[in-house]
């Protein structure tokens, strides 16, 4: 179990920046898509998107570099292991 | 006899608090579920779709808003006690909600209209950020050993509880007023708002009574509270480590799931479906109504077996189903299925009515309603309204036998065709039972977490470090579900499929809790934390 903790956790690292990459993709396709009269609409709506997300994929990158360094392998049982 | 004041004092506990909370996601609900009249209200009235997203991002920003207010509020909780920082969230969000009924709208005060009402939602957002995780901790602080996930669970039915009052209200006032009144710049639409003070008042009232939490009380005069949550719960590795595991392992899929359940259900029901108004939240106030004490079954049973394992189950059920069910959705209100039931002399052509328009005397709207009747008792409507120009001017309704029609110019290309279905007996049990199924999910996965995200942190940074991970799961991963499940959808239209595939926006949430049931089943474990003191 803990390999498998431990290899996902590389897994998670990968997706992260592949999530934001996609997101940013995603957004450009769309933006230069939109008809003229709503351009200005479609870039705030991605640029929220890509606002929020940003920061939870870099908090999702961590965690797998945490899951790969064996951090999950024992949770903590009391407060004084935290 | 002290046995019976220990009763009451636990009944009072989880009462005081419930309530509140309650009102709270009640005041929150209110917006999203008023969403389509508030953006005729409050944007420019020639932009539709676009006043119609514009809401849209006010209710994304309601709740991107609520990680910041959970952190607000979390510190402050940490810092001076739960019992004074979640009355005071209740007064800004009672206070928000009541003033946005209030704003004139924008045919009145123009842009400051919009503004106010963003402002005034950006509140709301930031007063529910830091009022669930004083809730749920303040009545886990109180629990006895083995019964915390049955004492939150109390907690957890609030926020169903409140969607449930949220509809009842909305579909009380629309009932009595009409269509017609109840979305006019002052009308019945703005009632439940103006009800909120109401509900905050006695709310306030009941909860200044409360004393502070057993835990934090003692933690404060021993001197060992935290001098700076913020760093405590994310400065360190060790505590940073078990936030992440919180919103990406229970909370990210926990979000997904409710919302899914209970916004996006609705949602495809009203506007994918085009099941009529009141039926459709007729069909979500008994899947409520029925499903609402599986919160309490699956919270005391967490107190049994372990938090971990019903909510996974209730995540994989979910991902596993979600297909089939909004497939039956669209199944069960498909006319093709029902080409072989009409009964032709049940159907009517019915209302031809010609009205004029103040604005411009030569252009008419001809409404005309076809309903159309089947044997399994479902009834379609078809309100299709042309616009006509006259060479004539008309200033008063006038009745279509007496409309020359040498008068008209011209007539509308596309005439505009709403589309009501109402369903017969059978099939609108068979919509309230999926229904039903989706908000089982919702309780096995959110039923046991207030228990599991208490038990997760130290009592000194409690309040922050589970207020994060639970209003960005619920506030960023879930509240997003109906603006990207509706943008997913707009991905899979083409010229070939204009309309696009309708379970596309599905992908999301399926997706979400797909990734946090893995990650659940590697990384959570399924023991009971007994000493919550710590």
């Amino acid at each position: 179990m803990i390999s498998i903790k431990k290899l996902a956790g590389y897994l998670w690292m990968l997706m992260a920046p592949l999530l934001i990459l996609f997101l940013l993709f995603e957004a450009n396709q769309k933006i230069t898509n939109a008809a003229p009269a709503v351009r200005s609409n479609v870039i705030l709506q991605w640029s929220i998107i890509l606002l929020i997300f940003a920061p939870i994929c870099i908090g999702f990158f961590i965690f797998g570099k945490y899951a790969a360094n064996g951090e999950y392998n024992h949770l903590p049982e009391s407060s004084d292991e935290v | 006899m002290r046995q019976e004041k220990k009763q009451n004092n636990i009944a009072f506990v989880i009462g005081a608090s419930s309530a509140g909370t309650l009102i709270e996601w009640y005041d929150f609900y209110i917006f999203g579920m008023l969403a389509t009249i508030i953006s005729k209200q409050f944007f420019p009235e020639n932009a539709g779709t676009a006043a119609l997203l514009s809401t849209l991002a006010i209710f994304a920003a309601g709740f991107i808003v609520r990680p910041f207010g959970a952190l607000v509020f979390g510190r402050l909780g940490d810092l001076i006690g739960r019992k004074h920082t979640f009355l005071l969230t209740l007064i800004i969000m009672g206070g928000s909600t009541f003033a946005i009924g209030l704003v004139p709208g924008y045919a009145s005060i123009g842009w400051a209209a919009p503004i106010l009402v963003l402002i005034l939602r950006l509140l709301q957002g930031l007063a529910l950020g830091g009022e669930y995780g004083g809730a749920a901790t303040y009545v886990a602080e109180h629990a006895p050993v083995g019964k915390r996930g049955f004492w939150t669970s109390w907690i957890q039915t609030t926020a169903t509880l409140g969607l449930f009052l949220a509809l009842g209200v909305i579909i009380l006032i629309r009932s009595n007023q009409g269509v017609e009144k109840f979305s006019a710049e002052w009308g019945g639409w703005r009632y439940p708002f103006w009800i909120s003070i109401l509900l905050v008042g006695v709310s306030v009232l009941i909860r200044r009574k409360m004393s502070e939490s057993p835990l934090f009380t003692k933690l404060k005069s021993e001197g060992k509270t935290s001098t700076n949550p913020l760093k405590e719960s994310f400065g360190q590795k060790g505590n940073f480590k078990m936030v992440l595991l919180a919103l990406f392992g229970a909370v990210m899929g926990q979000g997904v799931v409710w919302y899914t359940g209970q916004f996006y259900a609705q949602s495809f029901i009203e506007t994918v479906c085009k099941i009529e108004f009141i039926q459709s939240r007729n069909m979500m106030l008994i899947a409520i109504l029925m499903a609402t004490p599986c919160f309490v079954l699956f919270g005391w049973l967490s107190d049994k077996v372990g938090r971990k394992w019903i909510m996974l189950i209730g995540m994989l059920a979910a991902v596993l189903t979600y297909r089939p069910i909004y497939q039956q959705f669209l199944t069960i209100s498909s006319v093709q299925n029902r080409a072989n039931k009409i009964d032709l002399t049940k159907t009517v052509t019915s209302l031809v009515k010609v009205k004029t328009d103040n604005k411009d005397a030569t252009k008419i709207y001809l409404t005309q309603s076809f309903d159309t009747a089947y044997t399994d008792g479902a009834v379609f409507k078809y309100i299709k309204t042309d616009t006509l120009q006259l060479r004539a001017n008309y200033d008063a309704m006038i009745p279509i036998d007496s409309l020359n029609p040498s008068l008209i110019v011209s007539k509308s290309e596309k005439p505009n065709v709403i589309l009501e279905k109402i369903l017969g007996h059978t099939d609108y049990w068979k919509m309230s039972w999926l229904v039903f199924i989706q908000i089982v999910y919702v309780t096995m996965v959110y039923g046991p977490i207030a228990a599991f995200l208490v038990e997760m942190f130290p009592t000194k940074i409690r309040y922050t470090s589970m207020s994060l991970p639970y209003h960005i799961g619920n506030g960023v991963f879930g509240g997003l579900v109906p603006f990207l499940g509706t943008l997913i959808v707009e991905f899979t239209k083409s010229t070939t499929n204009p309309k696009g595939d309708a379970l596309a926006g599905l992908w999301y949430p399926i997706g979400v809790a797909g990734v946090c049931f893995i990650i659940g089943l590697i990384y959570l474990t399924n023991k009971i934390d007994k000493k919550v003191i710590d």
